[in-house]
């Protein structure tokens, strides 16, 4: 039987001015021909632990053994076997593929005969043979992770550090990547996969699961779900609103979980409890429970401690908006042009009164592009858009007042207190007096803020910070939210919890446009549009776009399948 | 296994690092068209002579004797003249700024000359807002009126008023240009800003991109580091400085009296000094923005300020000009000054290399002691 590769034992992190250790008693082996997944939230310290592994940092307590050598004493001997691929990728982007590649060949001595061929090898593996002499800036985010793959393959690794390879790229690389993962692990090579979605950690052989610098879980993915099984069940066919239904069964004692999906409830149950009666939740009488696979993201949520619970104090603090206006929210054949490159092409949705509308699609798909043309942040090429019925091109200003906006990674200002930020967006969208004071009050009580009023949010925990971001775009009440990827890298309780508020805030007459990368967020949306290289490839309610994509292989498709589906059946030209 | 000098893997990062200088408009901005650029402004934009000033003439007192101070007047090639008759016009010409100074022949101006010997019965008003100009206007009018006075005592065959006459020549820059001494300096300019500006945005520029993790992460060593970002900038900074002194030389006819070699030798040092101010920045920042600010700080403004490039070092307060010694660019502005204008006066020279070495060894010893393997 073979050996372990890596060897960590106690590994600790504690990095110079930090309150809390960044990685705290990691314990594992990781094993030749197998996927080991390191599973958790932004702040988890997955990075931290490859870098460790990479000898790019030095433990404060504890060993990584890698092949019997130390990463800080063998730190020479040992890069010979490690292939690493940084977070976005490590490219050069004014350098083309070709020079990358010979770069990386020549810094780790693979020459003459060996060379041609890994080239020849890596090149078909990884399909960029017609893509040699362009750019890496100019490649899509999927060749550029394929070409970071391929410079990390160049030295023939035994161990191959991937430090979230999948955030921000479309699904099909996504699952390209994974498919050329698993033969390097069929030809024994020890791979090591970081990732913040928490549905890959399934796809592993193994799972370190962290979170905050901790390890809570050390094993086969199946196990982490072992203790859920039977737990897990969708609330089908149910009549009345969904997201009222979700308030009531997140409310009952017996559930520990939930989540929308589609026209479904998904609940877990607490250990040892029983399903609550469908009547007594008021699901109509058609509602059925079907049994249902349980998921990686049960556990973590279970291992958190369960969910957030079903009720937001936030929307009960809101009063109900009343906006004759409809639709509310209108783009028409929105079109934006950076040069030669066409960022959003002919986008067409409009958003009904007190719906959630979602623009879905990876990293540089045009979903920014087209948020910022509808919150007059960008003017278009060509098209219009409307918000209460206000052209955002003629008086952007009006528009605005209306609009709660929570940008991309929150957009706080990091060197002023919490105190002082929410005087700051309070005081931005307008308010004064008394009004303004009552208002960052509310905000203060409903986010439990009082203890960090003092404290800036650049220290506070990614929920917290979210918390407050969402707190600095409500404070004035606008009948409108824009969220630009609000739960990028949080945890899923926190991201439970921002979902309640947002769902709550919905009830009261709120309408919300979102953009999101996580397919599975996409089913809290009433509507989504699937945009992809700056168009709109498909829109309609999350069953629709299931539906139109359900074959006799996939009866079941999950919204990836749907994303996946739909952009394979456009015209090629799509695609390259 | 790996080496600390792997020629390979040297040549394959110098490589890269020249395709990103090549393929980077900006790079080839700062390293080509900025000097020139500079130069240009220097060789003819700037100029510290005052050479022919706007004067105005008053001629209250037309008698042959006045007059025939005004042709003297005219036939300076410091001045230029503009003759009226009413002093009021022509004051308000100088308030508008079209002369900056004004000589007042007055009407008694004749009477007086036969009386009194010694005091010249002329009146100078000069613009004050322009102390400088104000002095030049004053000191070419006086030597006019001082040239007259002996032509004049010459001519009617009486003793010399003024005793001593004096005929200024400059040495090593005969005909007093400040062109000749500017653009030396302003070289020292742009080599500060190839070496320390370019330099101090590139490692920092890796850092930022993420591609410094991915290199640390392959065998690379240090001194491969070091020296793939050394070498390609000093070439390009060289090439510069070889394109100035041949633009200054050919182009703006800027008398060079040294040889190549030296320029070369002193050259290649405050390149390396210059190169590794920027490095050690780049390395201590990370951080593009910050690494420019600082290189800004630290380099370019003292060298612009500090170097005696401009404003002369022998009139700076006592603690300021202690300062001066420490500054790199001084000791390269004295030599490229010395080679420009005097050729080889090799304590000078000497004396500014051996200084140019010795920072260049301290600052790349120090971004080498900072440059480390990994990312703590």
């Amino acid at each position: 039987m073979s050996e372990a590769l890596v060897t960590l034992n106690g590994l600790q992190k504690v990095f110079p001015k930090a309150d809390k250790p960044a990685l705290t008693e990691v314990t594992a082996k990781l094993w030749p021909g197998r996927i080991t997944g390191l599973v958790g939230p932004d702040g988890a310290g997955k990075t931290t632990l490859i870098r460790l592994m990479a000898g790019l940092l030095v433990p404060t307590a504890g060993t990584v053994t890698i092949n019997g050598l130390n990463p800080i004493n063998d730190a020479g001997q040992l890069k010979a076997l490690i292939g690493y691929m940084p977070q976005k990728f490590g490219l050069y982007e004014d350098l083309t593929v070709q020079e990358n590649l010979n770069l990386h060949a020549d810094l780790r001595n693979v020459v003459g005969e060996t060379r041609t061929q890994i080239f020849t090898q890596l090149l078909n593996f990884t399909d960029l043979n017609a893509f040699t002499t362009r750019l890496a800036g100019k490649l899509s985010g999927g060749m550029k992770q394929k070409l970071g793959l391929a410079c990390a393959l160049l030295g023939q690794p035994r161990l191959l550090l991937l430090d979230e390879p999948g955030v921000g790229v479309d699904p099909i690389s996504r699952r390209e990547l994974w498919k050329m993962v698993h033969e390097l692990i069929a030809q024994g090579m020890t791979v090591v996969w970081s990732t913040a979605y928490l549905e890959e950690a399934e796809l592993c052989d193994e799972v370190l699961l962290m979170n905050e610098g901790q390890l809570l879980f050390y094993g086969k993915p199946e196990l982490m779900t072992q203790g859920i099984q039977q737990r897990c069940f969708q609330i089908q066919q149910a009549s009345g609103n969904r997201r009222q239904l979700l308030e009531r069964t997140l409310r009952h004692p017996a559930v520990m979980d939930g989540v929308i999906q589609g026209h479904h409830i998904r609940l877990v149950l607490k250990a040892q409890a029983t399903l609550p009666n469908l009547k007594e939740l008021n699901a109509g009488d058609e509602a059925i429970y079907v049994p249902v696979t349980p998921r990686f993201e049960d556990a973590f949520i279970e291992a958190l401690g369960g969910g957030p619970g079903g009720f937001s104090v936030l929307a009960e603090q809101l009063n109900s908006i009343e906006t004759a206006q409809d639709p509310l929210i209108e783009a028409i054949d929105l079109t934006k042009r950076f040069g030669s490159f066409t960022a959003a092409k002919q986008i067409n949705f409009s958003v009904k009164r007190g719906e959630i509308f979602g623009l879905l699609g990876p990293n540089g798909a045009g979903k920014s592009t087209t948020f910022r043309m509808m919150c007059g942040l960008l003017s278009p090429s060509s098209g219009t858009s409307t918000v209460l019925g206000i052209d955002l091109n003629k008086s952007a200003n009006l528009a605005r007042q209306k609009l709660g906006y929570m940008a991309q990674k929150f957009s706080l200002y990091g060197n002023l207190t919490v105190h002082q930020n929410l005087k700051f967006f309070s005081g931005v969208y307008g308010l004064t007096g008394q009004t303004q004071k009552d208002a960052v009050n509310k905000m203060i009580a409903v986010f439990k803020l009082e203890p960090f009023l003092k404290t800036t949010p650049d220290t506070l925990p990614l929920g917290f910070k979210q918390r407050l971001a969402l707190a600095c775009a409500v404070m004035h009440e606008p009948p409108i939210l824009f969220l630009d990827e609000p739960t990028s890298g949080v945890d899923p309780v926190t991201r439970r919890e921002f979902w309640t508020h947002i769902n709550g805030m919905v009830e009261k007459g709120i309408t919300v446009l979102v953009t999101t990368h996580f397919m599975d967020e996409a089913e809290y949306c009433d509507r989504i549009a699937l945009v992809y290289r700056g168009q709109i490839i498909a829109a309609g309610t999350p069953d629709q776009l299931k539906n139109q994509v359900t074959t006799l292989e996939v009866p079941n498709p999950t919204m990836e399948d749907a994303f996946i589906a739909l952009i394979q059946a456009q015209p090629h030209s799509l695609h390259t | 296994m790996s080496n600390a000098l792997s020629f390979r893997r040297l040549n394959a990062l110098c490589y890269k690092e020249t395709l990103q200088i090549i393929r980077d408009p900006s790079s080839n901005i700062i390293a080509f068209v900025l000097p020139i650029l500079l130069l240009f402004i220097f060789g003819y934009g700037i100029n510290l002579d005052a050479s022919a000033v706007r004067i105005g003439l008053v001629m209250q007192d037309t008698s042959p004797e006045a007059r025939r101070f005004a042709f003297n007047l005219y036939g300076s090639p410091y001045l230029q003249v503009t003759t009226g008759l009413n002093q009021a016009d022509m004051e308000r010409t100088m308030i508008a700024g079209k002369v900056r100074g004004i000589v007042v022949i007055p009407l008694d101006f004749s009477k007086k000359l036969k009386h009194q010997k010694n005091i010249a019965p002329l009146q100078i008003i000069t613009d004050g807002s322009e102390p400088n100009t104000a002095n030049f206007v004053q000191n070419y009018v006086s030597g006019v009126w001082k040239d007259w006075l002996v032509q004049r005592a010459v001519e009617r065959g009486e003793p010399s008023p003024v005793d001593i006459s004096i005929e200024p020549r400059y040495w090593f820059n005969p005909s007093a240009e400040s062109r000749n001494y500017l653009i030396p300096g302003s070289i020292t300019i742009i080599m500060t800003v190839i070496g320390t500006l370019l330099t101090s945005l590139v490692v920092a520029r890796e850092w930022e991109r993420g591609t410094m993790e991915a290199l640390l992460a392959s065998p690379v060593t240090r001194t491969e580091l070091l020296l793939s970002k050394l070498l390609p900038y000093y070439l390009l900074g060289i090439i510069s400085l070889f394109l100035c002194v041949g633009v200054s030389v050919l182009i703006l006819k800027v008398p060079y009296q040294g040889s190549i070699m030296a320029l070369w030798a002193i050259g290649s040092l405050f390149l390396t000094s210059s190169l590794g101010v920027g490095l050690l920045i780049s390395t201590l920042l990370r951080n593009q923005f910050n690494a420019a600010q600082a290189a800004l700080n630290a380099a370019f403004l003292p060298a612009l300020m500090l170097s005696g490039f401009i404003y002369e070092i022998r009139s700076m307060p006592a603690i300021i000009q202690a300062v001066t010694y420490l500054i790199p660019a001084r000791y390269f502005v004295t030599a490229m000054q010395t080679l420009f204008q005097a050729g080889h006066v090799w304590p000078l020279l000497l004396n500014s290399g051996l200084f140019l070495f010795l920072s260049s060894v301290l600052f790349i010893g120090l971004t080498a002691i900072k440059t480390k393997l990994r990312l703590e």
